[in-house]
């Protein structure tokens, strides 16, 4: 912690940068994003286990990025987040530094995307514990017992678009969600509605999710949303042996083909 | 009464549209529960339309376009593979019965494929009964309003 607000107090300082995008104790202490503008606002920056969040959404955010240059502190949600923005051509390469946390806390200051991808080719990317769990579970059951399983989620859902909003790859400013010429999702909340909802987000990000968790983690309900973008990316490892938001040259499955794919159902 | 199944195909133009005619204009008989849409390519059959199909009552629905190497257009068919191959697994993980949705390649000169093919389905849809579970979740929603 000591080591982090010193570095971004520097930053700061020195006027090199004009945001620093981290965690801060919030309400009901609990960690919420926090943008640190000024030298007193250092005190309040927080890391540790519990700043999970992927933060790499509020790159591109206009309000904070009319501030001018960021640093951002990042987990390994928010790297491969910031990299698959690169990859996707929606952040400024030059731009920003990054201030890199493992899960040991150390903290290491990445100037550039190569030194992003360096940073990255050692991780191997791996699901939480209770994320496999969940899934391993839900792929356990019977597809009857998991349309059981959707349908309560699925009736749940309020359509706030919190999964939308927080997740770093939801980025297009017209979503097809809101489209009505012609209507794909009708407007109000339904089972059938939120199904179709939440299968298009899905395949939407299929070959581009980062596998963060953060849709899920910002349900207001608590639908474990993430779950679906995730079991696809999982798939896409298994079949295509790709992981996302880890190089500069990787692209995205769902764009690219290859004449001998292999399935076992078209007959 | 017996079940009569709806069935809707997503076909494309060149190869499985052509084929169907085919099946026709060589006076073969098939069963008469589908409904055929037909579209320039695979590539433009996007996932959203087979899930509207359900959403609409279809129990069952075919896919069909030209068979690998052979797109109009190069390569629609061999993109529209990828998402098919994606789009089945996220339908399973989501419970969805993927039973239900026949995948194939049917060319121009496969009439009598096409027929097959309709029955094939038709029969199977049969034998599986209505797609009630997905219906109820339909009427679940009116009712609640
Ligand atoms: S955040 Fe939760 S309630 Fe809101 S739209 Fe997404 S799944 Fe539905
Ligand atoms: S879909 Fe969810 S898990 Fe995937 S990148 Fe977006 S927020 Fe993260
Ligand atoms: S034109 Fe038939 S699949 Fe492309």
């Amino acid at each position: 912690m000591e080591k982090l607000r010193e570095i971004a107090g520097e930053l700061l300082k020195s006027n090199d940068v004009k945001v620093v995008i981290g965690y801060t104790k919030g309400m009901n202490n609990k960690v919420t994003p926090f943008f640190a503008k000024k030298q007193e606002d250092i005190a309040k920056l927080i890391c540790g286990n519990s700043c999970a969040q992927n933060l790499a959404v509020y790159l591109y955010k206009k309000d904070i990025s009319d501030l001018g240059k960021p640093a951002i502190v990042a987990n390994i949600h928010t790297l491969r987040g910031i990299m698959r923005l690169a990859v996707e051509k929606q952040i400024d390469k030059k731009e920003m530094i990054i201030l890199a946390i493992d899960n040991a806390g150390d903290i290491q200051k990445l100037d550039n995307l190569s030194d992003l991808e360096n940073y990255l080719s050692s991780v191997i990317p791996q699901l939480n514990e209770e994320d496999q769990q969940m899934l391993d579970e839900l792929n356990r059951m019977t597809p009857g017992e998991r349309m059981v399983f959707w349908k309560q989620e699925m009736k749940k859902c309020i359509k706030c678009y919190a999964c939308r909003q927080a997740c770093p790859l939801c980025y297009c400013t017209r979503c097809t969600v809101e489209e009505n010429q012609p209507q794909w999702i009708p407007v109000a909340s339904s089972v059938v509605g939120n199904l179709e909802w939440h299968m298009m987000r899905a395949m939407h990000l299929s070959g581009r999710c980062v596998e963060c968790g953060q849709c899920g983690k910002v349900c207001p309900v608590n639908i474990p949303i993430h779950l679906l973008p995730v079991r696809i990316a999982q798939e896409m490892k298994t079949l295509y042996g790709t992981s996302t938001g880890i190089s500069l040259s990787e692209k995205c499955d769902m764009s690219t083909f290859k004449p001998d794919d292999k399935e076992n159902f078209i007959g | 009464m017996e079940f009569e199944p709806k069935i809707v195909a997503f076909v494309c133009n060149w190869c499985t549209y052509a084929g169907a005619d085919l099946t026709g204009t060589g006076r073969m008989k098939y069963a008469p529960n589908v409904k055929i849409i037909r579209f320039p390519c695979t590539g433009r059959i996007d996932f959203m339309l087979l899930v509207k199909a359900f959403s609409n009552g279809a129990d069952g629905i075919i896919v069909s376009g030209c068979h690998p190497n052979d797109c109009h257009y190069t390569s629609g068919n061999f993109h529209a593979r990828r998402r098919w191959i994606v789009f089945r697994a996220l339908l399973d993980f989501m419970g969805i019965d993927i039973e239900r949705i026949t995948f194939t390649w049917v060319s121009a000169a496969e009439g009598a494929k096409w027929a097959e093919i309709v029955n094939t389905t038709v029969d199977k849809i049969k034998g599986i009964g209505p797609y009630t579970a997905y219906q109820e979740m339909i009427n679940e929603a009116w009712e609640e309003e």
